[in-house]
């Protein structure tokens, strides 16, 4: 156990000068870990927190609007907070909070002991996290002055700090995100920010894809993987094509702003449909990264607690790739208002419709998986039927943007807002929240409070349906999204109090929900072995999970394996669970938390961490290039990130350990010596 | 790149069930990401390369050297085949050999870049700033990032070269590495040809 690992430490400390860094507690083992478990931990913990800042954006936005002509906030603090809400929702919470599931659930999934690669995926996250705190950093650093023939309240030069932070929405149209119009550096962060946020996402895809590819356990052929693994492929597929796109355009914009060229210039012959079409090439897959996570993890917990096997594993399988490949071809709908060609708009609009055949498949898939089953509802299997239930009024409202001429008067409106509302709340994080109660027993060993966490479903329940079904009625008669006042007159005011009403029965269940999670992490009831009676291999282990995952290598021979341990089938196809399913539980798992021989596991490194660091320094050296300090730090950076990645790359490869035990931990042990004088050469 | 040559050092053959070397296979993924990345800066230039922007207006297709370009691209080419007799002398076990091949590797990567930058210095001489119109601005973002990459590759080959002048040369986990930089470089190379044909070539 853990004790083995320990003195394996203890003996290599001996055998060399300069060793890797090798606590596996503290501070520090945090910073140089390469635990995919810790990992996904400090993914969920900085997602959850940008979740928190993003949810006060929301409550400061919801203040403004609760009456007609709002006075709590300026129109540049408002661009600024609904351009920052967005963006940290997106891309600092539901993509990293899902990170946190494939990085902690993925290698246990599929019977590994770690990633593919998991100093990649330390550097994903540090990376991920400098990103984030890069664009945050715009409250401190951000400034905003009155666009070119424009003006700020009472003649201010620059708007106040919260009208600072990236403020042209998430999608930063061109050619108001161009110099001439937003000055400043609002703009800069959310660029640079989401470009550095990409390179993230990019090394951790690579790294999610290989593993899948290449680590499964044995006897896992695809179509044994969980549907979740599967969502993890697909969503990883999704990122590695999509993002570089994003990236090209995000440089345009860049360059646009830092160094004077004109792609999306438009009385210079530049072309700011451009940006729209790169933007939404990429954007469009985006919507299908945040919500397939969340289908994957309600594929799991539906057989679950129906006592069933999912409902047409391969459709739903295929569902999702299907999602995916359509993902590419319909971002125009994005565009319907933009004057594009009317045969691409018809085009695009029957590309979308057929978006929704696959997902109709998954939705049925789910609906015969819980119909006839043994339903237990817990907290959970709430938030997986709040997920199915939201999604499909969010989906069907998503088809009618598809019809062009609905989409025209659709657009810019509140209709929108509560379209992508019910897919992205009611939908990603019902899901996601399904995915935090399922797996708490599995992360700390105990179980949460299920009363509170009714508490927490029934809160946000109805809370996003007061927030968000109202938004649907309030676009239909013409509220317009992204405008900080509306007159009394418009009769708008009624609608927009209940949405702010249900905006704070949100937040309180998100309170009730923390107020959960920290007590019941440390004092809820010791969590049985198999509390859930699940059926993949995660739950064939110890909770919390052992540092090295499994102790005997697991080997599978059908898809819900574990199941199979369990349960046999009567003459009616009806499962029956065996006489002596929990001894056989019980050993399975026991053996899996007493390993019989040492188990070498991925090394701690410093310098993910450096890495993540020297591209934020990049990230502001080419944002200040023409500021005395801007080069400087500029070159500080690209020392720092190719130092690091040299001195990584360089460390020696001998392996220490002796052929002997054979199994798959051996070989995750990488390297072995010398990180320390690497580390001062990186350091310069 | 450095970052995804890394993993598993010796990694059993039950590891991989594709039959892949992990690191070479991450390898392979990210490259068909780079494609998308070429493709929409290719993408661009093709864009803005007739746009009209007005009378008196600059633009790269009147300043290309095809004959000089011509000789560099023939350079970078060289640079495969020479990639190509590193990688199969670390096959035989020749450390000497692969030495010097990845250092000539290298070094015709680095006159590349240099005739690159010569090509820059014309243009800008003869007034194709960078933000002159969006033509030169795509035509210098597209080939700017291609030598951005070549660069990148040198870093990676010269890292290589000056290991395999250690006493014993490469061990086989790094001999892996020639391979994976191989991979890079002949990508940095395929993506050459499609931007000399599409962008010098076809006018």
């Amino acid at each position: 156990m853990a004790i083995d690992v320990a003195s394996d430490t203890v003996e290599r400390a001996e055998t060399t000068l300069f060793r890797r860094p090798r606590l596996t507690y503290g501070f520090w083992s945090w910073i140089t870990t390469a635990d995919h478990k810790k990992i996904g931990l400090m993914y969920g913990y900085t997602a959850f927190i940008f979740f928190l800042a993003g949810g006060i954006e929301a409550l400061l936005l919801r203040i403004q609007l609760a009456g007609p002509d709002g006075a709590f906030l300026t129109a540049a603090e408002y661009n600024g907070l609904f351009t920052t809400h967005a963006v940290t929702m997106i891309f600092l919470f539901v993509m990293p909070i899902s990170a946190a599931f494939f990085n902690y659930l993925l290698p246990l999934m599929i019977g590994a002991r770690d990633v593919a690669f998991p100093r990649m995926n330390a550097v994903s996250f540090w990376i991920f996290l400098f990103g984030g705190l890069f664009i945050y950093s715009s409250l401190i650093f951000g400034t905003s002055p009155p666009p070119v023939g424009g003006s700020l309240p009472g003649g201010a030069t620059d708007a106040s700090i919260l009208g600072s932070i990236p403020n042209s929405g998430w999608f930063i149209y061109a050619p108001n995100s161009g110099a001439t119009y937003s000055p400043g550096t609002a703009v800069d962060y959310a660029a640079l920010g989401l470009q550095i946020l990409g390179v993230a996402s990019l090394i951790s895809a690579v790294n999610f894809i290989v593993t899948i590819l290449n680590m499964r356990a044995k006897g896992m052929r695809l179509l044994r993987m969980p549907v979740f693994v599967w969502m993890t492929l697909v969503v990883a597929l999704l990122l590695l094509f999509s993002l570089p796109i994003i990236a090209i355009a995000l440089f345009m914009l860049t360059f646009d702003r830092q160094f004077g060229t004109l792609f999306f210039v438009a009385e210079a012959g530049g072309d700011p449909i451009l940006w729209q079409h790169l933007f939404w090439l990429f954007g469009h897959p985006e919507v299908y990264i945040l919500i397939l996570p969340a289908m994957g993890i309600v594929s799991e917990t539906l057989p679950v607690f129906s006592k069933k096997p999912l409902f047409g594993y391969p459709a739903v399988v295929f569902a999702g790739a299907a999602i995916a490949f359509l993902g590419f071809g319909v971002w125009a709908h994005h565009m319907f208002s933009s004057g594009i060609p009317t045969v691409a708009q018809a085009a695009f609009g029957l590309s979308t419709m057929t978006i929704a055949i696959p997902t109709g498949i998954k939705i049925f898939n789910w609906l015969g998986t819980v119909w006839g089953g043994r339903v237990r509802l817990t907290t959970p299997m709430l938030f997986s039927l709040g997920f199915v239930a939201l999604f499909v009024i969010g989906g069907l409202s998503g088809v009618t943007h598809a019809v062009v001429p609905s989409d025209w008067q659709q657009t810019d409106t509140y209709y929108i807002v509560a379209h992508f509302h019910y897919v992205l709340f009611g939908g990603a994080l019902f899901g996601l929240f399904a995915g935090i109660y399922y797996w708490f027993p599995k992360v700390w060993g105990r179980m949460y409070n299920e009363a509170l966490g009714k508490w927490h479903f029934w809160l946000m329940f109805i809370g996003m349906n007061l927030t968000f079904g109202p938004m649907h009625w309030l676009g239909l008669q013409g509220m317009v999204r992204r405008t900080w006042v509306y007159p009394e007159e418009a009769g708008l005011g009624a609608g927009n109090f209940v949405v702010t009403v249900g905006a704070f029965v949100i937040a309180v269940g998100v309170l009730v929900f923390m107020i959960n999670w920290s007590y019941s992490k440390r004092r809820g009831r010791v969590a049985p072995n198999d509390p859930w009676d699940a059926r993949t291999l995660e739950w064939t282990i110890p909770s919390p999970t052992p540092e090295y995952n499994f102790a005997v290598e697991p080997t599978v021979t059908s898809l819900d394996d574990f199941w199979h341990l369990k349960y046999d089938e009567d003459g009616e196809g009806r499962a029956v669970r065996k006489e002596k399913a929990d001894e056989l539980v019980d050993d399975l798992i026991h053996s899996n938390g007493n390993p019989d021989h040492e188990i070498h596991l991925p090394a701690p490194s410093y310098f993910p961490f450096i890495v993540g660091f020297g591209i934020m320094l990049i990230a502001y050296g080419i944002m200040y290039h023409t500021r005395p300090y801007g080069i400087p730090l500029l070159v500080a950076g690209a020392f720092l990130t190719v130092g690091a990645l040299v001195a990584w790359g360089s460390e020696p490869l001998e392996e220490v350990h002796d052929e002997d035990h054979g199994d798959r931990g051996g070989d995750l042990d990488g390297e072995d010596e010398a990180a320390e004088p690497a580390l001062s050469e990186g350091d310069v | 790149m450095a970052d995804l040559s890394h993993g598993p050092a010796d990694a059993p053959a039950h590891h991989q069930l594709t039959g892949i070397d992990s690191r070479k296979l991450g390898m392979w993924v990210f490259l068909s990401s780079e494609f998308l990345f070429f493709g929409a800066l290719i993408n661009n230039y093709l864009l803005f390369k007739g746009r009209d922007f007005g009378p008196g207006a600059l633009y790269p297709v009147e300043l290309y050297d095809i004959p000089f370009t011509s000789i560099s691209s023939f350079v970078l080419l060289m640079s495969s085949l020479t990639m190509v007799l590193a990688h199969s002398a670390l096959a035989r076990g020749d450390q000497d050999q692969t030495k010097t091949w990845l250092f000539a590797t290298a070094l015709l990567g680095t006159v590349f870049v240099s005739g690159q930058f010569f090509e820059f210095g014309e243009f800008i001489l003869h007034g194709l700033k960078l933000n002159i119109n969006p033509a030169a601005s795509a035509f210098y973002m597209l080939t700017g990032f291609h030598g951005l990459h070549v660069v990148l590759g040198i870093l990676m080959l010269l890292v290589l070269a000056f290991k395999s002048m250690r006493t014993g040369g490469l061990s086989e986990a790094e001999g892996l590495n020639v391979e994976l930089v191989g991979l890079y470089w002949h990508f940095v190379d395929i993506i050459w040809i499609v931007i000399f044909v599409l962008v010098y070539l076809i006018q």
